[in-house]
């Protein structure tokens, strides 16, 4: 038992000095390393507490995709850097900043070090509630079931989120691709890398989906890693990304939240109400719906990298 | 039976982590970027790979001890990868000094 206290202890205290480096480092690029660092101890940290689920989540979206996301910002960022910057936090406003984080933080710990023992729960009504939906990994069941609304908004926002990109870009390239992302003649061993690990990713993105029914994974894990797959095949230029104005691309991105809108307006048609699923039928159409949403977020996160259009529509 | 598997495991296991514990030390001391890059390198391939040898046998079945392997030649995929990448980053450095 002290032996999982030390090491609990030290993953703590090792999270908490890498959130300090990385908001003190004056690097960009160390920065960001240091925050896809902190984002898989703090998958680790998920693990220790038995959700597994979280775990593979803050490892593909925080640590990966929020990653590649901040140091594309940050190298185009660079490339502009020939306007003055603007004014900085003065250091009153600083320790202003530092003092409500610091209360947010005390707050927050003092109400989970309060909680009475054994702690109000109502998981095992919960848990009860979900037999009905057949599913094995209550962690989806509990998204899918009780958190259907939100899981369907998650979705828009994903959408929403590609809009705002692509609508930064000159009126003039609107419909065409986003710039390349990767240098013109990539590094051979990232064209090997990108075609060993592409087709071995998307089996595997597909397995998590898949077994997401019963055991920890889901669409928005699965989907990441599709996501990433794309990503790695357009870094090493074997695929340019698409150009917005295709009809395909933007049925896949929108096609998660519409088919959830579409299921969530059948239920009162099938003796439900809005957002029920219709019984008997409970897991597959969750599992349907799901593999349209797996679909939305494989395009949608390597867009939102790709950025907004700037190549002519027409060649 | 049972005995000798976790005898095995518990070798292999400290093996590895003694692969890892080399490759930490050597990433801290080693004076320059490659040699450092070659020491990681070694973390990954021999640390990793002992440490998976040690929990085969504990694998709940195949399936299980098969996703064990792949995960290794995942990590020796993208490590040899990037270890090539970022030699030829280096160089470029060093060429443009």
């Amino acid at each position: 038992m002290t032996f999982y206290r030390a090491l609990d202890l030290s993953l703590a205290l090792l999270v908490v000095g890498i959130a300090a480096w990385t908001v003190l480092s004056r690097d960009l690029f160390g920065a960001v390393v240091g925050y896809v660092a902190y984002g898989l101890l703090l998958a680790i940290v998920w693990v220790r507490l038995l959700a597994p689920d979280v775990a593979l989540t803050e490892a593909a979206i925080g640590g990966g995709a929020t990653g590649v996301l901040i140091i594309a910002a940050g190298s185009r960022l660079r490339s502009m850097q020939t306007s003055e910057p603007g004014d900085t936090a003065n250091g009153i406003q600083k320790a202003l900043a530092a003092a409500l984080s610091a209360l947010v933080a005390i707050a927050l710990a003092a109400v989970m070090l309060l909680l009475p023992e054994p702690a109000p729960t109502l998981a095992p009504q919960a848990a009860g509630g979900l037999e009905a939906a057949g599913l094995g990994n209550p962690v989806t069941a509990t998204l899918m079931v009780y958190r259907g609304f939100d899981t369907m908004l998650e979705k828009a926002v994903l959408v929403l989120a590609v809009v705002g990109v692509w609508s930064i870009g000159p009126d003039r390239f609107w419909g065409g691709a986003p710039a390349p992302l990767g240098r013109t003649r990539p590094k051979r061993a990232l064209v090997f890398l990108a075609q060993m690990i592409a087709p071995l990713g998307v089996l595997i993105g597909l397995h998590i989906f898949w077994v997401s029914a019963d055991e920890p994974g889901g669409a928005f894990q699965g989907g990441a890693i599709l996501a990433a797959m794309w990503i790695i095949v357009m870094i090493a230029r074997l695929a340019d990304p698409p150009r917005v104005g295709s009809r395909a691309l933007r049925l896949a991105l929108v096609s998660g939240p519409a088919v959830f809108v579409i299921v969530a307006l059948l239920g009162p048609f099938l003796g439900g109400s809005f957002l029920s699923y219709p019984p008997g039928f409970v897991k597959p159409v969750i599992l349907f719906v799901e593999a349209f949403m797996l679909l939305s977020i494989a395009a949608a996160i390597p867009l939102l990298i790709a950025g907004p259009p700037l190549r002519s529509p027409r060649p | 039976m049972t005995l000798a598997l976790d005898i095995f495991s518990l070798l292999a296991i400290a093996a590895g982590a003694f692969f890892f514990l080399a490759g930490t030390v050597a990433l801290l001391r080693f004076p320059d970027s490659l040699s450092r890059l070659h020491a990681l390198t070694k973390a990954d391939n021999l640390g990793l790979g002992l440490v998976v040898l040690g929990l085969l046998p504990r694998a709940d079945g195949p399936l299980a001890a098969m996703k064990l392997v792949i995960l290794w030649g995942l990590v020796q995929l993208s490590s040899g990868a990037v270890a090539q990448m970022i030699g030829a980053a280096l160089r470029r450095r060093e060429a443009a000094r």
